[in-house]
């Protein structure tokens, strides 16, 4: 993470000017994904105009699971190198990935109830997906009660930072029982058609709409990642060499 | 040091262990969320309690009698005519999946209080691909 071309999560202003234009990157893609998924590609012949909420479950669900990962290799980094700013990176993947697992979630549950006919259902792909959600709010959870309790900043702490690792590393375990589910198990949910070993077809518009908006969500959220790194620096070393009292105000 | 590790590293698989076996044998009815036709004729005292069954619509089955409607759900070979209390959503269809909940009747007929729909992992336009968006 030392500089290569430029260091992304660097607090400088050419980093700062590079990140800015990934966000014009990122806005430009997510109108393309816009356009594409809500008027050139065709509406299901089956579900009808509500499999365009594909266009933002997928997305979500794929880079959820991305942000768990960033957690689970940040937390390696860390254990490895001992490097508290590995710690702050896997603390904001892991804010990303709870948010849009609760995007994933919340547009999956109007989508059944489109195209199912029920909100939730007692399914291996549904309840797996919420044990994720729960996993990853308890890490943390654990992370911000731990800090609370040794009296230092979330993100600023060793001990706190290897317990949260190993949270991490665990927690992604799950992943693979979440995308697995539709094929260990029977479930409502459809199978991937995308990652399916045999891929069955979709309409190259659809495609190509699931493939902009996947792209804007990645592109997106690495934006989310890398300004939420440089904040929680910026944070950490204001806090430690002026600000120490607003130390404790921190919970969230 | 090393050893103490270890041994908690240990414990905490053991938990996590445990933990999982709990849950899985806990949500087996998740783990399983609907039965085939098969399985239900192959136990029909399982089915007398109120189970989920799930199979495609045969097509020409459909039909509405009252507020019930009345199809036959298949897979593998096996079907059960099922007796529907109420209407499904817009999505049910001959020819697709669906999963109802109820028990079966001892005349053998299926009778459910819910019905979801199951569909598929493809995706193609609705049979007139360019009218809808010119119609707009």
């Amino acid at each position: 993470m030392r500089t290569s071309t430029v260091d992304l999560v660097a607090d400088t202003p050419r980093a700062a000017a590079a990140r800015r234009t990934m966000a014009w990157t990122t806005g430009g893609l997510a109108a393309a994904a816009a356009v594409a998924g809500g008027w050139l590609a065709p509406p299901d012949a089956v579900q009808g105009q509500a499999q365009r909420l594909m266009y933002l479950h997928v997305p979500a669900a794929w880079v959820a699971y991305a942000a768990f990962a960033v957690v689970l290799a940040a937390g390696v980094a860390y254990l490895i190198t001992g490097d508290l700013q590995w710690d702050r990176l896997a603390r904001a993947g892991a804010e990303i990935g709870v948010t849009l697992t609760v995007v994933t979630i919340a547009t999956g549950s109007l989508w059944g109830h489109l195209v199912w006919g029920t909100w939730w259902a007692w399914d291996p792909r549904l309840v797996s997906t919420a044990l994720l959600l729960l996993a990853y709010a308890g890490y943390l959870a654990l992370r911000s009660a731990m800090s609370e309790r040794a009296g230092t900043r979330d993100g600023g702490d060793h001990r706190v930072a290897r317990s949260a690792a190993v949270a991490g590393v665990v927690g992604f375990l799950l992943v693979p029982v979440v995308h697995f589910s539709v094929v260990w198990w029977r479930s409502l949910h459809q199978q991937a058609t995308v990652f399916a070993p045999q891929r069955p077809p979709i309409d190259p518009r659809m495609g190509v709409a699931l493939l902009l908006a996947v792209a804007a969500a990645t592109l997106g959220a690495l934006c989310v990642l890398l300004h939420r790194a440089v904040r929680l620096e910026r944070r950490g070393t204001t806090g430690a060499s002026r600000a120490p009292d607003r130390v404790p105000a921190r919970v969230g | 040091m090393i050893r103490r590790r270890t041994g908690r590293a240990t414990l905490a698989v053991v938990l996590l262990a445990a933990g999982a076996l709990l849950v899985t044998s806990a949500l087996r009815d998740t783990l399983t969320y609907y039965r085939t036709p098969g399985e239900v004729l192959g136990d029909p005292a399982a089915a007398r309690e109120r189970v989920r069954l799930g199979g495609d619509v045969v097509p020409g089955s459909l039909r509405r009698d009252g507020d019930l409607v009345v199809f036959r759900l298949a897979e593998g070979g096996h079907e059960i005519t099922v007796e529907q209390r109420g209407a499904p959503t817009g999505t049910f269809r001959e020819g697709e999946g669906a999963v109802v909940e109820g028990s079966l009747a001892v005349d053998g007929t299926f009778r459910s209080d819910h019905v979801v729909v199951r569909h598929g992992n493809e995706y193609a336009p609705s049979t007139s691909p360019v009218e809808p968006a010119d119609a707009r």
